[in-house]
């Protein structure tokens, strides 16, 4: 196996060991999507109406919940010195830890989408559109949010700056994301927003590992 | 293989204070450099510096092997086999998996008689959050002697260890340096390989 393949599986195995982060993300996105049709009440166009708007923010909050211990388990145990000093450079090692987070975390929020978008009664084109735009989007969640986890390292409770660093980076993602489901549900054609979303999605993941790992570099020398 | 590591004019400057000024030394294959000095006298950040972690507010370090003399931190990394203070082990993962891990990732074969030669060949199915800090430590050695590297930088290296885990980590050191490699250790007490003594001042000078 390759260095990357080592540190990608390493970091799968510390997150299904761990349980709590990809568990809490689905809790947390099941909640959401349940209390919310609670909230606005049986009327069955509206739910429709507002479902790619909270699901995509409910996605993308509940992705934010594991994002600060993307590096800052291997910081403050010294693992990171190590990986550092390991063959595997810093933005491949920046892209692994994204990896791991989107299928530890992305994807299967993703799947489950399908599941929620029943209680807010979206029909089932715009239910596809909603998964596809969730598959092509979390990718740019965990690469954006890589940025994020990687600026806030050395501080103290730096989880609590970490959203408002990330979330209006994100913007983009939200309104493609979310806009996307809107035509699919007019029955207009989803594919301009899907293609954006793509775009955004292609160029956060092959940035933000740049980006990511030189602010790790900077907070290894702090 | 590293045939010398040579510090011209080294300085380290942490925040508002310089910890040290105009350091220099050598240390050739087979030779062991322990840095000593007082708390915060900057023996650690001595060791990042090395490693590459942290830039020199002046002066630099030159690697010299058989075949080209370079000041590039990174190039100097992939030469280190590193022993911080931290032992970067995860509680989750088991003795084995983190030590196939590490030497894995440095594409290395994970030989499991190097978890026996440090004595931990009985606890290799057992998760790391069970281990003492003295075998956490032993972990760490076996770790450092995957990795292969000719440059050892170890941060005190016989802390949390008892007698029988100070006496491995000598016989290690010496054994090293024995077939060519290079030691800098950042230690309160005596590395005892009739090594040089780099001795860092413990009074930081406001800048």
């Amino acid at each position: 196996m390759s260095p990357f393949a080592i540190l990608l599986t390493r970091d799968i195995r510390l997150a299904a060991r761990s349980g709590g982060s990809a568990a809490l993300a689905l809790s947390f996105f099941a909640l959401v999507a349940t209390l919310v049709p609670l909230g606005v009440g049986a009327d069955l166009k509206l739910l429709a109406r507002v479902a790619g708007g909270i699901l995509w923010v409910a996605a993308v909050l509940a992705a934010l919940l594991s994002l600060d211990r993307l590096f800052q388990g291997d910081f403050e145990d010294g693992s990171l010195d190590l990986i550092a000093l390991s063959p595997l450079p810093l933005e491949l090692t920046a892209l692994a830890k994204i990896t791991a987070h989107w299928l530890s975390t992305g994807l299967p929020l993703t799947l489950l989408s399908p599941v929620l978008a029943v209680l807010f009664n979206l029909p089932g084109p715009a239910t596809l559109i909603l998964f596809f735009s969730l598959l092509i989007g979390t990718p740019a969640v965990s690469a954006v949010g890589a940025i994020g986890a990687s600026l806030t390292l050395s501080l103290k409770r730096g989880g609590l700056i970490l959203p408002l660093i990330i979330l209006p980076l994100l913007a983009p993602a939200v309104i493609f994301g979310a806009g996307a489901v809107s035509l699919a549900l007019d029955s207009l054609g989803a594919q301009n927003a899907l293609g954006l979303l793509a775009a955004f999605s292609f160029a956060a993941v092959l940035l933000s590992p740049f980006a990511a790992a030189a602010s790790v570099r900077l907070n290894l020398g702090g | 293989m590293i045939s010398s590591l040579t510090a011209e004019k080294l300085a380290c400057v942490r925040g508002d204070k310089r910890l040290f000024d105009g350091l220099n030394f050598r240390v050739t294959a087979g030779q062991a450099l322990a840095v000593e000095g007082a708390n915060g006298a900057g023996k650690t950040s001595l060791l990042r510096m090395i490693a590459g972690f942290l830039a020199p507010a002046a002066g630099r370090l030159i690697v010299k092997t058989a075949q080209v003399e370079s000041d590039d931190g990174e190039e100097r990394g992939k030469s280190i086999g590193w022993l911080g203070h931290l032992d970067g082990l995860k509680p989750q993962l088991t003795v084995m998996e983190q030590f196939n891990f590490f030497a894995h990732l440095h594409g290395k074969a994970a030989d499991a008689a190097l978890l026996e030669q440090v004595g931990l060949a009985r606890q290799a199915d057992l998760p790391c959050r069970y281990l003492s800090a003295g075998q956490r430590r032993r972990l760490a050695l076996a770790r450092l002697l995957a990795s292969q590297r000719p440059l050892w930088l170890l941060d005190e290296p016989f802390a949390a260890l008892d007698r029988s885990g100070q006496a491995l980590v000598a016989q290690l050191m010496a054994r090293h340096c024995g077939q060519g490699g290079i030691i800098i250790a950042a230690t309160h007490d005596p590395l005892g390989l009739g090594n040089e003594i780099l001795r860092l001042g413990n009074e930081s000078l406001k800048l």
